[in-house]
């Protein structure tokens, strides 16, 4: 091992964390049927589930960057009164159970929920749509983004921010050239984190949406429901989402060196 | 780990498996005030019950005048579904008595040679239409719940009460459209409740449930659908005494008068 040397203690103790995470995975894929393992992942239903699970995550991911990134920004680089409280808030849906989650949605978007009245005056019915699972997921997936991309703002601080602006960059120039390089990596990595988020979205989903093939049945909700009469199918469509998701992190990990060089050149241009 | 660790390092790895040990005795039993029967001691006088969540109100009262009629006996209960509750007894659960909502699942775990004896029906439900106490979509059929615009939540064909929904439909001849196929019934009562949905098929136990908050339709096919209830004691039980008077408790008449004041019909 590589590194400064760590009391004894706390490799067993990370050892014990890391087994306690990993023995379930083996565990899972012990159980997997591999002769038919194949089959069982791209039988109609489970493609289904998962083209709508990739097609919802990604739209609730763009959601989530398009207004997470403005968020993020307000909470870390202004301050005003009630904003420790607002933040709070923001945060909330990470530690709600997901199915309070849901109920929130739909007493705010549901047929008779706050907004409901209006946007059925709108034209627009959002019930068991799969706009329905877009907000779900986008619900649960924001703090995320929010959260790292806030955390590595203040840790990066505004001293290039100032420096750019005395140079006479505008607020949009110093946002574009110094803030965003230099938050790059924790951007990537927040994004990819409100991706896998939404990808396994289940409680809101199963609340507010419903589970309709191809509308609304995600995988987690395929999953659950192949769980009551087909286990073998349920096993191997969740062994394919751990794998999924380890591709998810995997990519953002490789992305990461980019970012950081990104960085450097955004000071640099920015200095 | 090699041998130059200190004595404080040794204590450290030692509290370790002492603390996590802790950890999991704590919270292994079930809960402060019920006895663990799950040791391989038998504890007798406690029966742990694990009952489909249809059950919940039935099967509470039940245990209390069980309890009342047995003094010194404890039922603990464990509602899930059933589909739930079969899994958690294969994987080796610590329950002593399974009631299930259809037989299938109680085959399922006869065949894993999990039961003492043959299951005894106890109870059986049908399907009903319910709708939001305003019926906003003017429900007053099967038919109706057919029509197009209506929302329709049903529950998906894995699970029993989606089985009974797919016979109801052929038997009516009525071909619904769900706008969702739930995994479970408490999932489409809950979009009924919520006013989400215009109809849904659920249980005749569950609109009774509900109270005001949906109204009943009664689907004349769904009489021939009938969902049978079994309950079984399990070859683990801890106190197989117990268990098996506990299962004739509720196959008695005492119960039948609980189970049918909560809308379920005779086995």
């Amino acid at each position: 091992m590589t590194g400064r040397a760590l009391p004894r203690w706390v490799l067993v103790l990370a050892a014990g964390g890391a087994l306690f995470v990993i023995l379930p995975v083996v565990a899972m894929a012990l159980r997997v049927d591999w002769p038919n393992f194949l089959a069982l992942v791209t039988s109609g239903s489970a493609r289904a589930a998962l083209l709508l699970s990739l097609r919802t995550s990604l739209a609730a991911t763009l959601l989530c960057v398009v207004f997470g990134i403005p968020m993020a920004l307000v909470l870390a680089r202004t301050s005003f009164r009630g904003q420790g409280l607002l933040r709070s808030l923001v945060l909330l849906p990470l530690v709600l159970p997901p199915v309070v989650g849901g109920l929130a949605l739909l007493y705010t978007f549901g047929r008779r929920g706050l907004l409901g009245g209006s946007l059925n005056a709108a034209g627009i019915d959002i019930a068991f749509s799969t706009a329905a699972v877009v907000l779900s997921q986008a619900f649960v997936a924001l703090p995320f983004l929010v959260l790292s991309l806030e955390g590595a703002l203040r840790t990066a601080g505004t001293r290039y921010e100032v420096i750019g602006a005395t140079l006479g960059a505008g607020p949009w120039t110093v946002l574009r050239r110094i803030t965003v390089p230099l938050v790059l990596p924790a951007l990537v990595s927040g994004t990819v984190l409100s991706f896998a988020r939404a990808l396994g979205e289940f409680g809101a989903t199963l609340t507010f949406a419903g589970s309709l093939e191809g509308t609304t049945r995600t995988l987690p909700l395929e999953i659950y429901l192949q769980r009551e009469t087909d286990p073998d199918a349920a096993v191997a469509l969740s062994l394919l989402l751990v794998v999924i998701a380890l591709v998810v992190v995997g990519i953002a990990h490789r992305v990461r060196p980019l970012g950081s060089g990104a960085v450097a050149r955004g000071v640099r241009a920015g200095g | 780990m090699r041998g130059s660790s200190t004595g404080r390092d040794r204590s450290r790895a030692v509290a370790l498996p002492v603390l996590l040990s802790a950890v999991v005795l704590v919270t292994a039993g079930r809960s402060a005030d019920a006895p663990d029967t799950g040791g391989a001691v038998s504890d007798s006088g406690s029966v742990t019950v694990f009952a489909a969540a249809s059950l919940r109100d039935s099967f509470t009262e039940l245990a209390r005048q069980f309890e009342q009629e047995n003094p010194g006996t404890r039922v603990v209960l464990t509602f899930a579904g059933s589909s739930d509750l079969a899994t958690q007894i294969s994987e080796g659960a610590p329950a002593d008595v399974f009631a299930s909502a259809d037989t299938r699942t109680m085959a399922r775990l006869q065949d894993d040679g999990r039961l003492a004896g043959d299951p005894v029906d106890f109870a059986s439900n049908t399907l009903e239409l319910a709708v939001p106490p305003d019926n906003p979509a003017d429900i007053t059929s099967l038919a109706d719940a057919a029509r197009p615009g209506v929302k329709t939540v049903v529950c998906a064909q894995q699970v029993p009460c989606g089985a009974a929904t797919a016979q109801v439909e052929e038997l009516s001849g009525v071909r619904l459209s769900p706008v969702s196929e739930e995994a479970s019934v408490t999932d489409v009562l809950g979009k009924i409740t919520s006013g989400q949905a215009d109809a849904g098929l659920v249980y005749a136990t569950d609109v009774q449930r509900a109270g005001e908050a949906v109204l009943g339709i009664g689907v004349p096919e769904a009489a021939d659908v009938v969902n049978t209830y079994p309950i079984a004691f399990l070859t683990d039980a801890a106190d197989p005494d117990a268990a098996r008077s506990f299962v004739d408790f509720v196959a008695g008449p005492e119960a039948r008068v609980v189970l049918e004041a909560a809308g379920f019909g005779a086995g």
